[in-house]
Protein backbone atom coordinates (compact mmCIF):
# COMPACT_ATOMS: atom_id res chain seq x y z
CA UNK A 1 0.00 0.00 0.00
CA UNK A 2 1.42 2.88 -1.37
CA UNK A 3 1.63 5.95 1.52
CA UNK A 4 -1.65 8.35 1.40
CA UNK A 5 -0.92 12.01 -0.08
CA UNK A 6 -2.09 14.06 2.95
CA UNK A 7 -3.50 17.68 2.10
CA UNK A 8 -4.27 20.22 4.57
CA UNK A 9 -7.52 21.48 4.50
CA UNK A 10 -8.69 24.96 5.51
CA UNK A 11 -12.23 25.69 6.81
CA UNK A 12 -14.05 28.39 5.04
CA UNK A 13 -13.98 31.67 7.24
CA UNK A 14 -16.86 34.48 7.06
CA UNK A 15 -15.59 37.55 8.58
CA UNK A 16 -19.40 39.20 7.79
CA UNK A 17 -20.61 36.68 10.56
CA UNK A 18 -18.23 37.59 13.33
CA UNK A 19 -18.80 41.36 12.40
CA UNK A 20 -22.45 40.77 12.37
CA UNK A 21 -22.16 38.83 15.70
CA UNK A 22 -20.50 41.21 17.38
CA UNK A 23 -22.76 44.34 16.36
CA UNK A 24 -26.04 41.81 17.97
CA UNK A 25 -23.93 41.91 21.16
CA UNK A 26 -23.33 45.61 21.11
CA UNK A 27 -27.12 46.12 21.18
CA UNK A 28 -27.67 43.77 23.35
CA UNK A 29 -25.50 45.41 26.05
CA UNK A 30 -26.86 48.86 25.35
CA UNK A 31 -30.21 47.07 26.65
CA UNK A 32 -29.68 45.30 29.06
CA UNK A 33 -27.50 48.37 30.48
CA UNK A 34 -30.41 50.65 30.02
CA UNK A 35 -32.70 48.28 31.46
CA UNK A 36 -30.68 47.59 34.15
CA UNK A 37 -29.61 51.26 34.50
CA UNK A 38 -32.55 53.79 34.30
CA UNK A 39 -33.76 54.24 37.58
CA UNK A 40 -37.38 54.96 35.81
CA UNK A 41 -37.87 50.99 35.72
CA UNK A 42 -38.24 50.94 39.32
CA UNK A 43 -37.29 47.70 39.72
CA UNK A 44 -38.12 47.83 43.69
CA UNK A 45 -41.23 48.34 42.75
CA UNK A 46 -41.74 45.21 40.67
CA UNK A 47 -40.10 43.34 43.42
CA UNK A 48 -42.35 44.35 46.02
CA UNK A 49 -45.73 43.91 43.69
CA UNK A 50 -44.23 40.68 42.25
CA UNK A 51 -45.76 38.02 44.61
CA UNK A 52 -48.42 40.21 45.81
CA UNK A 53 -51.77 38.40 46.80
CA UNK A 54 -53.83 40.35 44.70
CA UNK A 55 -51.38 39.80 41.51
CA UNK A 56 -51.41 36.08 42.55
CA UNK A 57 -55.10 35.93 42.62
CA UNK A 58 -55.02 37.42 39.19
CA UNK A 59 -52.61 35.09 37.74
CA UNK A 60 -54.72 32.57 39.26
CA UNK A 61 -58.06 33.88 37.53
CA UNK A 62 -55.93 33.82 34.39
CA UNK A 63 -54.78 30.38 34.47
CA UNK A 64 -58.58 28.74 35.23
CA UNK A 65 -60.35 30.82 32.67
CA UNK A 66 -57.34 29.43 30.49
CA UNK A 67 -57.93 26.09 31.55
CA UNK A 68 -61.73 26.24 31.33
CA UNK A 69 -61.17 28.09 27.78
CA UNK A 70 -58.91 25.18 26.84
CA UNK A 71 -61.00 22.23 27.62
CA UNK A 72 -64.56 23.13 26.85
CA UNK A 73 -62.66 24.72 23.38
CA UNK A 74 -61.53 21.47 22.86
CA UNK A 75 -64.72 19.59 23.37
CA UNK A 76 -67.09 22.08 21.41
CA UNK A 77 -64.06 22.71 18.50
CA UNK A 78 -63.70 18.58 18.05
CA UNK A 79 -67.29 18.36 18.03
CA UNK A 80 -68.19 21.13 15.66
CA UNK A 81 -64.67 19.49 13.81
CA UNK A 82 -66.90 15.97 13.13
CA UNK A 83 -69.77 17.86 12.12
CA UNK A 84 -67.65 19.76 9.22
CA UNK A 85 -66.49 16.49 8.22
CA UNK A 86 -69.80 14.51 8.22
CA UNK A 87 -71.48 13.71 5.11
CA UNK A 88 -74.68 15.38 6.33
CA UNK A 89 -75.11 18.63 4.34
CA UNK A 90 -76.98 20.28 7.39
CA UNK A 91 -74.46 19.50 10.00
CA UNK A 92 -71.61 21.12 7.98
CA UNK A 93 -73.02 23.85 6.81
CA UNK A 94 -74.58 24.92 10.47
CA UNK A 95 -70.83 23.86 11.69
CA UNK A 96 -69.91 26.00 8.90
CA UNK A 97 -71.79 29.38 9.92
CA UNK A 98 -70.69 28.77 13.50
CA UNK A 99 -66.66 29.11 12.72
CA UNK A 100 -67.23 31.59 10.27
CA UNK A 101 -69.32 33.81 12.47
CA UNK A 102 -66.76 33.43 15.25
CA UNK A 103 -63.78 34.04 13.47
CA UNK A 104 -65.05 37.25 12.04
CA UNK A 105 -66.13 38.73 15.38
CA UNK A 106 -63.50 40.08 17.23
CA UNK A 107 -63.19 38.69 21.02
CA UNK A 108 -63.34 41.80 22.79
CA UNK A 109 -66.84 42.90 20.92
CA UNK A 110 -68.41 39.19 21.77
CA UNK A 111 -67.74 39.62 25.21
CA UNK A 112 -69.53 43.39 25.44
CA UNK A 113 -72.31 41.49 23.47
CA UNK A 114 -72.56 39.00 26.15
CA UNK A 115 -71.87 41.35 29.13
CA UNK A 116 -75.14 42.70 27.54
CA UNK A 117 -76.96 39.52 26.83
CA UNK A 118 -79.52 40.59 29.81
CA UNK A 119 -80.83 43.49 28.05
CA UNK A 120 -82.07 40.82 25.09
CA UNK A 121 -82.86 38.36 27.33
CA UNK A 122 -84.23 39.31 30.89
CA UNK A 123 -84.46 35.79 31.92
CA UNK A 124 -82.96 32.26 30.77
CA UNK A 125 -85.02 29.03 31.09
CA UNK A 126 -84.07 25.70 30.71
CA UNK A 127 -87.42 23.37 29.01
CA UNK A 128 -88.98 22.48 26.27
CA UNK A 129 -89.17 25.13 23.77
CA UNK A 130 -92.41 25.93 21.85
CA UNK A 131 -93.97 24.06 24.82
CA UNK A 132 -94.97 25.55 28.40
CA UNK A 133 -92.64 22.84 30.23
CA UNK A 134 -90.24 24.78 32.39
CA UNK A 135 -87.13 22.99 34.85
CA UNK A 136 -85.63 26.15 35.60
CA UNK A 137 -85.83 29.72 35.33
CA UNK A 138 -82.59 31.95 36.23
CA UNK A 139 -81.99 35.72 36.02
CA UNK A 140 -79.58 36.35 33.00
CA UNK A 141 -77.70 38.92 34.99
CA UNK A 142 -77.17 36.37 37.82
CA UNK A 143 -75.86 33.54 35.28
CA UNK A 144 -74.28 35.45 33.08
CA UNK A 145 -71.25 37.17 35.67
CA UNK A 146 -68.21 38.33 34.99
CA UNK A 147 -66.36 35.34 35.36
CA UNK A 148 -69.10 33.00 33.53
CA UNK A 149 -69.25 35.54 30.47
CA UNK A 150 -65.31 35.48 30.15
CA UNK A 151 -65.54 31.39 29.68
CA UNK A 152 -68.60 31.62 27.80
CA UNK A 153 -66.72 34.45 25.44
CA UNK A 154 -63.76 32.76 25.14
CA UNK A 155 -64.97 29.54 24.84
CA UNK A 156 -66.95 30.50 21.93
CA UNK A 157 -64.53 32.33 19.93
CA UNK A 158 -61.27 29.78 20.50
CA UNK A 159 -63.69 26.96 19.95
CA UNK A 160 -63.94 28.24 16.36
CA UNK A 161 -60.20 28.48 15.69
CA UNK A 162 -59.84 25.08 17.99
CA UNK A 163 -62.32 22.90 15.14
CA UNK A 164 -60.08 24.10 12.24
CA UNK A 165 -57.14 23.18 13.94
CA UNK A 166 -58.57 19.73 14.80
CA UNK A 167 -60.53 19.32 11.28
CA UNK A 168 -56.87 20.22 9.26
CA UNK A 169 -55.25 17.22 11.53
CA UNK A 170 -58.10 14.75 10.12
CA UNK A 171 -57.93 16.14 6.97
CA UNK A 172 -53.99 15.53 7.08
CA UNK A 173 -54.40 11.83 7.87
CA UNK A 174 -54.22 9.41 4.42
CA UNK A 175 -56.62 8.49 2.89
CA UNK A 176 -55.89 4.99 2.39
CA UNK A 177 -56.00 5.04 6.63
CA UNK A 178 -59.65 5.38 6.76
CA UNK A 179 -59.88 2.63 3.85
CA UNK A 180 -58.02 0.34 5.55
CA UNK A 181 -59.67 1.31 8.38
CA UNK A 182 -63.05 0.76 6.14
CA UNK A 183 -61.91 -2.78 4.75
CA UNK A 184 -61.36 -4.15 7.98
CA UNK A 185 -65.24 -2.74 9.38
CA UNK A 186 -63.99 -1.18 12.04
CA UNK A 187 -67.19 0.61 13.69
CA UNK A 188 -67.00 4.35 13.46
CA UNK A 189 -66.12 5.18 16.77
CA UNK A 190 -63.27 3.10 16.77
CA UNK A 191 -61.76 4.34 13.60
CA UNK A 192 -62.06 7.65 14.51
CA UNK A 193 -60.46 7.57 18.13
CA UNK A 194 -57.78 4.22 17.37
CA UNK A 195 -57.07 5.24 13.96
CA UNK A 196 -57.76 8.87 12.75
CA UNK A 197 -57.03 10.45 16.04
CA UNK A 198 -53.61 9.50 17.00
CA UNK A 199 -52.03 10.35 13.79
CA UNK A 200 -54.12 13.59 12.98
CA UNK A 201 -52.74 14.43 16.56
CA UNK A 202 -49.14 14.82 15.14
CA UNK A 203 -50.70 17.70 13.11
CA UNK A 204 -53.25 19.45 15.69
CA UNK A 205 -50.71 19.84 18.56
CA UNK A 206 -48.29 22.49 17.34
CA UNK A 207 -51.20 24.34 16.26
CA UNK A 208 -53.07 23.46 19.00
CA UNK A 209 -50.80 24.72 21.68
CA UNK A 210 -50.11 27.63 19.64
CA UNK A 211 -54.14 27.93 20.02
CA UNK A 212 -53.45 27.67 24.24
CA UNK A 213 -50.86 30.07 24.47
CA UNK A 214 -52.86 33.04 22.59
CA UNK A 215 -55.59 32.25 24.71
CA UNK A 216 -53.99 32.33 27.88
CA UNK A 217 -52.76 35.81 26.56
CA UNK A 218 -56.48 36.29 25.26
CA UNK A 219 -57.73 36.06 28.53
CA UNK A 220 -56.17 39.66 29.09
CA UNK A 221 -58.97 40.89 26.82
CA UNK A 222 -62.13 40.44 29.59
CA UNK A 223 -60.10 43.10 31.42
CA UNK A 224 -63.34 44.77 30.08
CA UNK A 225 -65.59 42.98 31.58
CA UNK A 226 -63.87 44.38 34.86
CA UNK A 227 -62.81 40.94 35.85
CA UNK A 228 -60.35 40.83 38.31
CA UNK A 229 -57.89 38.23 36.17
CA UNK A 230 -54.02 39.67 35.67
CA UNK A 231 -54.39 42.46 34.02
CA UNK A 232 -57.07 43.83 34.84
CA UNK A 233 -55.92 43.46 38.20
CA UNK A 234 -52.82 45.46 37.85
CA UNK A 235 -54.65 48.22 35.63
CA UNK A 236 -56.18 48.68 39.14
CA UNK A 237 -53.04 48.76 41.15
CA UNK A 238 -51.31 51.24 38.92
CA UNK A 239 -54.64 53.70 38.47
CA UNK A 240 -54.24 53.81 42.26
CA UNK A 241 -50.66 54.27 43.20
CA UNK A 242 -49.16 55.84 39.67
CA UNK A 243 -46.48 52.94 39.38
CA UNK A 244 -47.36 52.29 35.92
CA UNK A 245 -44.36 50.60 34.07
CA UNK A 246 -43.20 48.55 36.82
CA UNK A 247 -46.71 47.24 36.93
CA UNK A 248 -47.05 46.67 33.57
CA UNK A 249 -43.71 44.82 33.65
CA UNK A 250 -45.11 42.38 36.86
CA UNK A 251 -47.82 41.44 34.43
CA UNK A 252 -45.16 40.83 31.12
CA UNK A 253 -43.01 38.52 33.34
CA UNK A 254 -45.93 36.55 34.34
CA UNK A 255 -47.23 35.97 31.06
CA UNK A 256 -43.79 35.24 30.37
CA UNK A 257 -43.91 32.67 32.32
CA UNK A 258 -47.09 31.35 31.62
CA UNK A 259 -46.36 30.64 28.14
CA UNK A 260 -43.25 29.69 28.92
CA UNK A 261 -44.62 26.59 30.69
CA UNK A 262 -46.69 25.81 28.02
CA UNK A 263 -44.21 26.04 25.39
CA UNK A 264 -42.77 23.48 27.64
CA UNK A 265 -45.70 21.36 28.39
CA UNK A 266 -45.96 21.40 24.37
CA UNK A 267 -42.29 20.20 23.66
CA UNK A 268 -42.77 17.52 26.17
CA UNK A 269 -46.48 16.17 24.75
CA UNK A 270 -45.04 16.33 21.38
CA UNK A 271 -41.80 14.29 22.22
CA UNK A 272 -44.19 11.56 23.69
CA UNK A 273 -46.34 11.40 20.69
CA UNK A 274 -43.31 10.83 18.75
CA UNK A 275 -42.52 8.08 20.45
CA UNK A 276 -42.16 5.56 17.61
CA UNK A 277 -40.46 8.13 15.69
CA UNK A 278 -37.74 8.06 18.23
CA UNK A 279 -37.81 4.49 18.57
CA UNK A 280 -36.65 4.79 14.68
CA UNK A 281 -33.85 7.28 15.90
CA UNK A 282 -32.59 4.58 18.32
CA UNK A 283 -32.62 2.00 15.47
CA UNK A 284 -30.83 4.17 13.19
CA UNK A 285 -27.92 5.36 16.18
CA UNK A 286 -25.83 2.07 15.05
CA UNK A 287 -26.25 2.33 11.48
CA UNK A 288 -25.03 5.89 11.73
CA UNK A 289 -22.19 4.33 13.34
CA UNK A 290 -21.54 1.35 10.67
CA UNK A 291 -21.21 4.17 8.19
CA UNK A 292 -19.25 6.51 10.13
CA UNK A 293 -16.82 3.63 10.78
CA UNK A 294 -14.52 2.87 7.70
CA UNK A 295 -14.04 6.43 7.18
CA UNK A 296 -12.47 7.05 10.33
CA UNK A 297 -8.37 6.31 8.90
CA UNK A 298 -7.66 3.02 10.17
CA UNK A 299 -3.66 4.65 11.08
CA UNK A 300 -4.06 7.62 13.14
CA UNK A 301 -3.58 10.71 10.82
CA UNK A 302 -2.33 14.54 12.01
CA UNK A 303 -5.83 16.26 12.66
CA UNK A 304 -7.07 18.34 9.86
CA UNK A 305 -5.96 15.88 7.20
CA UNK A 306 -8.37 14.22 4.31
CA UNK A 307 -7.56 11.26 2.15
CA UNK A 308 -7.35 11.99 -1.60
CA UNK A 309 -8.68 9.09 -3.82
CA UNK B 1 -78.31 -20.22 -7.00
CA UNK B 2 -76.39 -22.25 -4.92
CA UNK B 3 -76.39 -20.60 -1.26
CA UNK B 4 -72.91 -21.86 0.33
CA UNK B 5 -70.65 -20.30 2.47
CA UNK B 6 -67.58 -20.80 1.56
CA UNK B 7 -66.89 -17.53 -0.68
CA UNK B 8 -68.99 -17.94 -4.00
CA UNK B 9 -68.82 -14.53 -5.76
CA UNK B 10 -71.40 -13.65 -7.92
CA UNK B 11 -71.63 -10.39 -10.19
CA UNK B 12 -74.51 -9.47 -12.02
CA UNK B 13 -74.73 -6.22 -14.59
CA UNK B 14 -73.08 -4.43 -12.20
CA UNK B 15 -72.22 -0.54 -13.72
CA UNK B 16 -70.69 2.53 -12.15
CA UNK B 17 -70.31 5.91 -13.05
CA UNK B 18 -67.66 8.52 -12.20
CA UNK B 19 -69.50 11.25 -13.65
CA UNK B 20 -69.86 11.04 -16.77
CA UNK B 21 -67.43 8.46 -17.20
CA UNK B 22 -68.67 4.91 -17.00
CA UNK B 23 -65.88 3.01 -15.53
CA UNK B 24 -67.65 0.01 -15.30
CA UNK B 25 -69.86 -1.51 -18.10
CA UNK B 26 -72.68 -4.30 -17.11
CA UNK B 27 -70.05 -6.56 -15.65
CA UNK B 28 -71.19 -9.85 -14.64
CA UNK B 29 -69.31 -12.65 -13.24
CA UNK B 30 -68.96 -16.11 -11.14
CA UNK B 31 -66.32 -17.07 -9.33
CA UNK B 32 -67.57 -20.51 -7.20
CA UNK B 33 -65.74 -21.02 -3.76
CA UNK B 34 -62.27 -21.62 -3.51
CA UNK B 35 -61.34 -20.38 -6.87
CA UNK B 36 -58.20 -17.94 -7.67
CA UNK B 37 -58.85 -15.30 -10.10
CA UNK B 38 -56.62 -12.89 -11.81
CA UNK B 39 -57.92 -9.33 -13.50
CA UNK B 40 -56.20 -8.03 -15.65
CA UNK B 41 -56.42 -5.01 -18.32
CA UNK B 42 -54.60 -1.93 -19.36
CA UNK B 43 -55.33 0.85 -16.32
CA UNK B 44 -58.42 2.72 -16.16
CA UNK B 45 -59.98 -0.31 -18.08
CA UNK B 46 -62.19 -1.06 -14.44
CA UNK B 47 -60.43 -4.05 -12.68
CA UNK B 48 -59.52 -1.73 -9.20
CA UNK B 49 -63.34 -0.26 -9.16
CA UNK B 50 -64.47 -3.79 -9.48
CA UNK B 51 -62.32 -5.09 -6.43
CA UNK B 52 -63.57 -1.71 -4.86
CA UNK B 53 -67.28 -2.42 -5.55
CA UNK B 54 -67.16 -6.07 -4.42
CA UNK B 55 -65.78 -5.07 -0.94
CA UNK B 56 -68.77 -2.16 -0.86
CA UNK B 57 -65.67 0.97 -0.61
CA UNK B 58 -66.95 1.85 -4.25
CA UNK B 59 -71.13 1.64 -4.63
CA UNK B 60 -72.59 0.65 -7.52
CA UNK B 61 -74.72 2.87 -9.51
CA UNK B 62 -76.28 -0.18 -11.76
CA UNK B 63 -76.59 -4.40 -11.07
CA UNK B 64 -75.68 -5.91 -7.55
CA UNK B 65 -72.97 -8.41 -6.34
CA UNK B 66 -73.33 -10.97 -3.73
CA UNK B 67 -71.44 -13.24 -1.59
CA UNK B 68 -72.64 -16.32 -0.59
CA UNK B 69 -76.10 -14.86 -1.93
CA UNK B 70 -75.86 -11.99 0.34
CA UNK B 71 -76.61 -8.60 -1.46
CA UNK B 72 -73.36 -6.09 -0.92
CA UNK B 73 -74.68 -3.24 0.76
CA UNK B 74 -78.61 -4.28 0.60
CA UNK B 75 -80.87 -6.28 2.72
CA UNK B 76 -83.35 -8.57 0.38
CA UNK B 77 -86.38 -8.95 1.65
CA UNK B 78 -89.39 -10.38 -1.32
CA UNK B 79 -88.59 -8.39 -4.34
CA UNK B 80 -86.57 -5.36 -2.59
CA UNK B 81 -83.40 -3.97 -1.65
CA UNK B 82 -83.24 -2.04 1.12
CA UNK B 83 -79.72 -0.11 1.46
CA UNK B 84 -77.42 -1.21 4.49
CA UNK B 85 -76.89 1.28 7.32
CA UNK B 86 -73.01 2.43 7.53
CA UNK B 87 -72.74 0.29 10.91
CA UNK B 88 -74.70 -3.17 8.83
CA UNK B 89 -71.66 -2.85 5.83
CA UNK B 90 -69.28 -2.64 7.65
CA UNK B 91 -70.45 -5.74 9.49
CA UNK B 92 -70.33 -7.15 5.90
CA UNK B 93 -66.90 -6.71 5.33
CA UNK B 94 -65.22 -9.03 8.06
CA UNK B 95 -66.35 -12.23 5.51
CA UNK B 96 -63.83 -10.23 3.02
CA UNK B 97 -60.66 -9.07 3.04
CA UNK B 98 -58.63 -6.29 1.30
CA UNK B 99 -55.18 -5.60 0.14
CA UNK B 100 -54.33 -2.47 -0.81
CA UNK B 101 -51.79 -1.49 -3.17
CA UNK B 102 -50.19 1.11 -1.08
CA UNK B 103 -50.53 -1.42 2.22
CA UNK B 104 -52.16 0.97 4.25
CA UNK B 105 -50.69 -0.48 7.74
CA UNK B 106 -51.64 1.85 10.54
CA UNK B 107 -48.13 3.50 11.31
CA UNK B 108 -48.87 4.62 14.81
CA UNK B 109 -49.53 1.24 15.52
CA UNK B 110 -46.96 -1.94 16.12
CA UNK B 111 -47.16 -4.76 13.59
CA UNK B 112 -49.17 -6.98 16.79
CA UNK B 113 -51.47 -4.22 17.08
CA UNK B 114 -52.43 -4.18 13.37
CA UNK B 115 -52.70 -7.56 13.38
CA UNK B 116 -55.18 -7.69 16.33
CA UNK B 117 -57.18 -4.51 15.72
CA UNK B 118 -59.81 -5.80 13.94
CA UNK B 119 -60.59 -9.31 15.47
CA UNK B 120 -60.93 -7.13 18.75
CA UNK B 121 -62.83 -4.60 17.30
CA UNK B 122 -65.38 -7.30 16.10
CA UNK B 123 -65.47 -9.13 19.32
CA UNK B 124 -64.35 -11.93 17.39
CA UNK B 125 -61.65 -13.03 19.45
CA UNK B 126 -60.30 -12.08 23.31
CA UNK B 127 -56.80 -10.32 23.22
CA UNK B 128 -55.22 -13.24 24.12
CA UNK B 129 -56.89 -15.34 21.32
CA UNK B 130 -56.29 -12.62 18.83
CA UNK B 131 -52.65 -12.25 20.01
CA UNK B 132 -52.17 -16.20 19.15
CA UNK B 133 -54.36 -15.60 16.49
CA UNK B 134 -51.60 -13.12 15.52
CA UNK B 135 -48.67 -14.90 16.13
CA UNK B 136 -49.84 -18.33 13.56
CA UNK B 137 -51.03 -15.36 10.49
CA UNK B 138 -47.02 -13.96 11.23
CA UNK B 139 -45.89 -17.80 10.61
CA UNK B 140 -48.01 -17.99 7.54
CA UNK B 141 -46.21 -14.93 6.12
CA UNK B 142 -42.84 -15.75 8.06
CA UNK B 143 -42.48 -12.43 9.85
CA UNK B 144 -43.16 -13.14 13.26
CA UNK B 145 -39.95 -12.00 14.57
CA UNK B 146 -41.65 -8.56 13.54
CA UNK B 147 -44.48 -8.95 15.66
CA UNK B 148 -43.39 -5.34 17.42
CA UNK B 149 -41.69 -3.97 15.07
CA UNK B 150 -43.32 -0.70 13.92
CA UNK B 151 -44.32 -0.92 10.22
CA UNK B 152 -42.59 1.92 8.63
CA UNK B 153 -39.31 -0.06 9.25
CA UNK B 154 -39.87 -2.53 7.40
CA UNK B 155 -39.46 -3.39 3.37
CA UNK B 156 -42.58 -2.90 1.21
CA UNK B 157 -42.37 -6.36 0.91
CA UNK B 158 -42.45 -7.26 4.28
CA UNK B 159 -45.35 -4.53 5.08
CA UNK B 160 -47.41 -6.08 2.22
CA UNK B 161 -46.94 -9.81 3.85
CA UNK B 162 -48.41 -7.94 7.08
CA UNK B 163 -50.76 -6.27 5.09
CA UNK B 164 -52.13 -9.57 3.81
CA UNK B 165 -52.06 -11.30 7.47
CA UNK B 166 -54.00 -8.13 8.87
CA UNK B 167 -56.68 -8.73 6.46
CA UNK B 168 -56.47 -12.53 7.24
CA UNK B 169 -56.95 -12.07 11.00
CA UNK B 170 -61.11 -11.64 10.56
CA UNK B 171 -60.71 -15.23 8.68
CA UNK B 172 -62.52 -14.28 5.26
CA UNK B 173 -64.07 -16.23 3.04
CA UNK B 174 -62.70 -13.78 0.29
CA UNK B 175 -59.78 -12.30 0.08
CA UNK B 176 -59.10 -9.43 -2.75
CA UNK B 177 -55.73 -7.93 -3.95
CA UNK B 178 -55.29 -4.89 -5.62
CA UNK B 179 -52.30 -4.61 -7.45
CA UNK B 180 -50.67 -5.92 -4.48
CA UNK B 181 -47.08 -5.87 -5.99
CA UNK B 182 -47.12 -2.82 -7.65
CA UNK B 183 -45.59 -0.27 -5.72
CA UNK B 184 -42.49 -2.77 -4.35
CA UNK B 185 -39.32 -2.97 -5.76
CA UNK B 186 -38.87 -5.10 -8.58
CA UNK B 187 -36.82 -7.64 -6.28
CA UNK B 188 -39.71 -8.11 -3.61
CA UNK B 189 -42.81 -9.12 -5.84
CA UNK B 190 -41.51 -12.53 -5.21
CA UNK B 191 -42.01 -12.40 -1.53
CA UNK B 192 -45.44 -10.98 -1.62
CA UNK B 193 -46.50 -13.14 -4.14
CA UNK B 194 -44.83 -16.42 -2.38
CA UNK B 195 -47.52 -15.60 0.47
CA UNK B 196 -50.75 -15.29 -1.97
CA UNK B 197 -49.93 -19.13 -3.41
CA UNK B 198 -49.76 -20.01 -0.84
CA UNK B 199 -53.19 -18.85 0.22
CA UNK B 200 -54.36 -20.30 -3.47
CA UNK B 201 -54.52 -23.48 -1.70
CA UNK B 202 -56.19 -22.56 1.18
CA UNK B 203 -59.83 -22.65 0.43
CA UNK B 204 -60.30 -18.94 0.42
CA UNK B 205 -61.79 -17.26 -2.73
CA UNK B 206 -59.11 -14.89 -4.37
CA UNK B 207 -59.69 -12.04 -6.35
CA UNK B 208 -56.25 -10.39 -7.77
CA UNK B 209 -55.81 -7.32 -9.93
CA UNK B 210 -52.10 -7.63 -10.79
CA UNK B 211 -50.20 -7.13 -13.74
CA UNK B 212 -47.98 -10.51 -12.82
CA UNK B 213 -48.43 -12.85 -16.28
CA UNK B 214 -45.91 -15.37 -14.84
CA UNK B 215 -48.25 -15.54 -11.38
CA UNK B 216 -51.85 -15.82 -13.10
CA UNK B 217 -50.34 -18.21 -15.67
CA UNK B 218 -49.16 -20.40 -12.49
CA UNK B 219 -51.72 -19.86 -10.05
CA UNK B 220 -55.00 -18.76 -11.31
CA UNK B 221 -58.29 -20.82 -11.88
CA UNK B 222 -59.69 -18.56 -14.28
CA UNK B 223 -58.25 -15.41 -15.57
CA UNK B 224 -60.48 -12.33 -16.89
CA UNK B 225 -59.61 -9.41 -19.24
CA UNK B 226 -61.32 -5.76 -18.50
CA UNK B 227 -61.11 -3.07 -21.19
CA UNK B 228 -63.21 0.35 -20.65
CA UNK B 229 -65.39 -1.14 -17.89
CA UNK B 230 -65.97 -4.49 -19.74
CA UNK B 231 -65.09 -7.85 -19.35
CA UNK B 232 -63.62 -8.88 -23.20
CA UNK B 233 -62.36 -12.28 -22.25
CA UNK B 234 -62.57 -15.09 -19.40
CA UNK B 235 -61.66 -18.72 -19.47
CA UNK B 236 -58.83 -21.01 -17.78
CA UNK B 237 -55.35 -19.05 -17.51
CA UNK B 238 -54.12 -21.65 -20.02
CA UNK B 239 -56.69 -20.61 -22.94
CA UNK B 240 -56.75 -16.81 -21.88
CA UNK B 241 -52.95 -16.08 -21.78
CA UNK B 242 -52.05 -18.54 -24.08
CA UNK B 243 -54.62 -18.54 -27.30
CA UNK B 244 -56.12 -14.68 -26.52
CA UNK B 245 -59.17 -14.54 -28.78
CA UNK B 246 -60.15 -10.64 -28.49
CA UNK B 247 -57.75 -8.40 -30.12
CA UNK B 248 -57.37 -6.14 -27.30
CA UNK B 249 -56.10 -9.32 -25.01
CA UNK B 250 -53.85 -9.93 -27.70
CA UNK B 251 -52.24 -6.59 -27.96
CA UNK B 252 -51.90 -5.97 -24.08
CA UNK B 253 -50.25 -9.34 -23.59
CA UNK B 254 -47.81 -9.28 -26.48
CA UNK B 255 -47.11 -5.84 -24.67
CA UNK B 256 -46.26 -7.46 -21.38
CA UNK B 257 -44.85 -10.79 -22.32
Amino acid sequence: MTTPETIKVIPARYPLRTAGAFVALFVLAIVVQSVAFNPRWEWHVFARWFFDPAILYGVGQTLLLTLLGTVLSVIIGGLLALARLSSSWLLSSLAWGYIWLFRSLPLIVVLIILYNFSYLYDTLTIGIPFTAISWGQFETINVLGQFSTAVVGLTLVQSAYTAEIIRGGFLGVDHGQYEAAAALGLPAWRRTLRIILPQALRTILPSGFNEIISLAKGTAMVYVLAMPELFYTIQMIYNRTQEVIPLLMVGAVWYLAITSVLSIIQHLVERALARSERRSAINAAPRVSRVSSPATPVNAQEPVHAHLS
Amino acid sequence: MPISHNGHISITGVSKYFGRHKALDGVSLELPPGSVTVILGPSGSGKSTLLRAINHLERVDEGFIQIDGDYIGYRREGDRLYELKEKEILRQRINVGYVFQNFNLFPHLTVLENLIEAPIAHKQLSRKAAVERAYELLDVVGLRNKADAWSRHLSGGQQQRIAIARALALRPRVMLFDEPTSALDPELVGEVLDVIKTLARSGTTLVVVTHEIGFAREVADKVVFMVDGKIVEQGSSEAVLNRPQHPRTQQFLSKVL
